[in-house]
């Protein structure tokens, strides 16, 4: 009877079955492309399918993405390789059909598209999209830090005018606030529903949103086992081009050896997030493979002016000679992304992030070294985090041994995971260490505010320089055609190479093995989107 | 009756194991290092925000405050909320410890098929090539670390020959997981009568508990092997052969029976310390157990989830001492609880 029953459920799967009882289209894994479901795996857990909630991890993000919409998108480009990305100069209109600004830049007045309706049938209205904003700066953590970094930082600078008409005003005019509506972070919650379950404890649904999406995105999630998988379901009423893809099964896999034998296979369609290693290994193999270099990060070492040998510049620029790159740039990162040194004397471009001037010359190194009072070396600890040992742990290696030829005697101190962020970005109190840093928002500007800034979180090697803080203050709010922006992002990234503080190593790559999917697509937050995707052969 | 009042004075006995493991996980879960505040806060988290995650977790309360927190809570069941699954323990828990549970005792019952007979076989011909041949295969399995196993197995099982399925878990993701009895999808698989489900569950088990019976083949067998030597050499048997019994009937009734007594303590030790060694081995197999779900709870501090594992592991040994003094007794009517 059971038997029965669950064929009779494929055949006609469809919406409006219970989540339990969840239909699967198919029989065969490799019978599954052609019924428009795909299979991807990660090695990753989603805790929550709320991006708002306290503690929901970089993974669940992709849920905030795929099963919501953004009053504005950015709009997506073709890549060299011919893969594709999402385009950082292009915002695209989402439910926002038109939007003004005012001439001094700080109201905006967005007017949304009539046709966008939630999964439940009801339209999105401003009131939702008020309500969905209030909630993002309201409750606190990494959503509303995200939020501010727009500008968007009280409920009282959100107005739903009418039905069609949301207004947002602001305290200064910024560049940053129509991307930063763009990011993850200022989805539309159905405010209907939403209310419906919130409690006096809970204001904001919370605990609901956690297990449910409400959204009016182009999919919904149909099942969600914490730890083991997520399924996503195509909402066939959306209101932008429909997705190739009918269902998409999000599985994790801890075990790096076992997703890749399965994407070999073909069992499963996608690999997210794959080692460097597997990338290359796997390219080689004929399997095709996304590298794309992630925007706006780099992998650095830290060198925490807090501490003695490293207040010295010529101690840091020292050691920027005595990085072995190219080494480091093979054996960790597997020749993946883009390399970060070598680059010309003075920089002529104000992007970021970009080759520092630095090269391997340990002859230079020494002159350097025997310019400051520790010519005859010193010690110290060199940490790396344990959960990022894929990386880190070659490359501090390869860093130790050329230390030592300058007599500098660096010994390798491994921190669990868990200490990782207190000790390197909290208290910052790790003398010489690895840090990766992207921001979402791809301006030099954001990046320094963030990394070179005094006391700001990703800043962990205590850096302080009056002239940085003044040119980070004054660029980070200025249009990029502004005529003075560009000299000041030049002069800030001189000061940078010439002070050091950071030694940038190379620009990480986010690899995504494909064996049977179409159309995948990079995106700034490094989550999958299941929009563009579709299984191969359809 | 009297036999009942002495089991449940052993169940009375374990009340304050559970209490000290009560204090006992609560204390070391404070003294894992890191900051749950700061690793849940997120990416670009600020100190505000880390400071009211701390505030909603009640981690700026004094520890004995925390403390009396956590008891009046478990007092109602409740074990909290993990931070990295976004859960409460309790409903992680109940779904993974079957699963779990369900590879180890298949996993064990593989590994007795085949080492009690192994080590009887080994112990009546000592020296022989069957006791060279016990001797190599089980130094071998325990010899390999068990993700090295599993990883083999599914290169050879699933990458080259493509016997077994994907190793995605209990069940491939075409298949409905039964509705829920026992947790265990062999049992409740078979209660639906669904033996599609059924079978693909089994397929699903094969390998991780292929992995973990190469495991605990050696100590069983070697158990078995040492015991059954022992007993063949003592005077009883000598007698029972001297009295012209079979030779089946003295191996069986007489030799072996006195030999499991050892083998069933030997059990209860693999069997706890297979539970630990499930890690590696879910982590291979994409189990969804509850190893795997500890470790990940540690390295992101995670301290409800921990406590809860601990708490949960606890009981589970309590009452498995339980059984083997029960099945001890069964075994050897000499053995009562009197003396204890």
């Amino acid at each position: 009877m059971t038997t029965i029953s669950r064929r009779t459920i494929l055949k006609g799967a469809g919406a409006g079955i219970a989540a339990s009882s969840l239909p699967f289209a198919s029989i065969l894994p490799a019978a599954a492309a052609p019924n428009g479901v795909l299979v991807g795996v990660h090695g990753e857990t989603i805790n929550s399918l709320d991006l708002h909630r306290t503690g929901t991890n970089r993974p669940s993000y992709q849920v905030a993405v795929n099963c919501y919409d953004r009053l504005v998108t950015f709009g997506l480009k073709t890549l060299e390789d011919g893969s594709l990305s999402y385009d950082y100069a292009t915002i695209n209109p989402d439910i926002a059909e038109s939007w003004e600004i005012s001439e001094d830049g700080t109201l905006y007045t967005f007017t949304l598209r009539d046709d966008v309706k939630f999964q439940d049938g009801k339209p999105v209205t401003a009131a939702d999209v008020k309500w969905s904003f209030d909630r993002a700066v309201t409750v606190g953590g990494f959503p509303t830090v995200q939020m501010k970094a727009g500008g968007l930082e009280r409920p009282d600078q959100f107005e739903a005018v009418d039905d069609k008409t949301f207004v947002i005003k602001l305290d200064r005019a910024s560049k940053l606030t129509l991307p930063d509506l763009a990011v993850p972070v200022p989805f539309i919650l159905n405010s209907e529903v939403a209310k419906a379950h919130a409690t006096a404890d809970d204001p904001w649904a919370l605990e609901y949103v956690h297990k449910n999406t409400i959204g009016s995105g182009a999919f919904k999630v149909v099942r969600w086992d914490p730890g083991q998988q997520l399924v996503y379901e195509r909402n066939d009423n959306w209101h932008g081009e429909l997705p190739g893809v009918k269902r998409l099964i999000l599985r994790e896999v801890p075990s790096q050896a076992t997703r890749r034998a399965l994407i070999e296979r073909g069992d499963v369609q996608l690999s997210f997030n794959i080692p460097n290693k597997d990338a290359k290994e796997l390219a080689d193999g004929g399997l095709t493979v996304y590298s794309t270099p992630i925007e706006n990060a780099i992998q650095v070492v830290g060198l925490n002016t807090n501490f003695e040998p490293f207040t010295d510049p010529d101690v840091r620029k020292a050691i920027a000679y005595a990085i072995p790159y190219e080494e480091i740039f093979q054996t960790a990162a597997y020749g993946r992304g883009n390399k970060m040194w070598g680059g010309p004397e003075k920089a002529t471009e104000p992007v970021w992030p970009q080759p520092s001037p630095y090269y391997t010359d340990l002859d230079k190194a020494r002159e350097f070294l025997a310019k400051s009072k520790f010519a005859d070396g010193f010690e110290v600890p060199f940490s790396i985090d344990l959960d990022q040992v894929d990386w880190m742990e070659p490359t501090a290696l390869l860093i130790i041994e050329n230390l030592a030829k300058l007599g500098i005697t660096a010994s390798l101190e491994k921190i669990p995971g868990a200490n990782w962020r207190t000790a390197s970005l909290v208290e910052k109190r790790l003398p010489l260490h690895l840090e990766n840093f992207g921001g979402w928002l791809n301006y030099p500007d954001y990046y320094f505010f963030w990394a070179y800034q005094d006391g700001h979180l990703f800043n962990s090697s205590n850096y302080q320089n009056d002239e940085i803080e003044q040119l980070v203050d004054e660029t980070l709010y200025l249009p990029t055609d502004d005529p003075e922006w560009a000299p000041k992002i030049l002069r800030m990234i001189e000061i940078a190479f010439e002070d050091i503080p950071r030694i940038p190593l190379w620009q990480p790559a986010l690899n995504v093995a494909s064996n049977g999917a179409d159309g995948y697509a990079y995106w700034f937050h490094r989550q999958l989107d299941a929009r563009t995707l579709s299984p191969a052969d359809s | 009756m009297e036999r009942l009042r002495s089991i449940l004075v052993r169940v009375a006995q374990a009340i304050p194991v559970v209490v000290g493991v009560v204090i006992i996980s609560f204390v070391l879960t404070r003294a894992l290092p890191g900051d749950p505040a700061v690793y849940f806060a997120g990416a670009a988290a600020d100190e505000a925000s880390i400071a009211e995650i701390r505030a909603e977790l009640g981690l700026d309360q004094p520890l004995p405050i925390q403390f009396l927190y956590y008891v009046k809570e478990l007092a109602t069941g409740d074990l909290g909320q993990s931070l990295s699954t976004g859960q409460p323990v309790l409903s992680d828990l109940s779904r993974r410890l079957p699963a779990s549970l369900e590879l180890t005792i298949v996993a064990l019952l593989i590994s007795c098929c085949v080492a009690v007979p192994l080590g009887v076989l080994a112990a009546t011909r000592p020296g022989s090539w069957v006791d060279h041949v016990c001797r190599v295969l089980v130094t071998t399995g325990v010899s390999m670390p068990t993700f090295f196993t599993g990883i083999l197995l599914i290169y050879v099982f699933y990458y080259l020959v493509g016997w077994a399925p994907s190793p995605l878990g209990r069940l491939d993701f075409m298949y409905i997981e039964p509705d829920r009895v026992t947790g265990f999808y062999l049992i409740d698989a078979a209660l639906a009568g669904d033996w599609e489900t059924w079978l693909a569950a089994l397929k699903q088990l094969a390998l991780p508990a292929l992995t973990l019976a190469l495991f605990t083949m050696a100590p069983i067998a070697r158990m078995t092997r040492a015991a059954m030597l022992a007993a063949l050499s003592s005077d009883f048997i000598r007698t029972a052969r001297a009295a012209g019994l079979t030779r089946s009937k003295v191996l069986y009734t007489y030799a072996l029976r006195n030999a499991l007594l050892p083998v069933v303590t030997t059990l209860g030790m693999v069997f706890s310390f297979t539970l630990g060694a499930n890690v590696l081995v879910e982590k291979v197999f994409a189990w969804p157990g509850i190893g795997s779900y500890a470790v990940e709870a540690l390295v992101a501090s995670d301290y409800a989830a921990v406590q809860g594992f601990v708490l949960a592991m606890a009981l589970l040994f309590v009452a498995l001492n339980l059984v083997i003094d029960i099945a001890y007794a069964a075994i050897d009517p000499r053995i009562g609880f009197e003396n204890q």
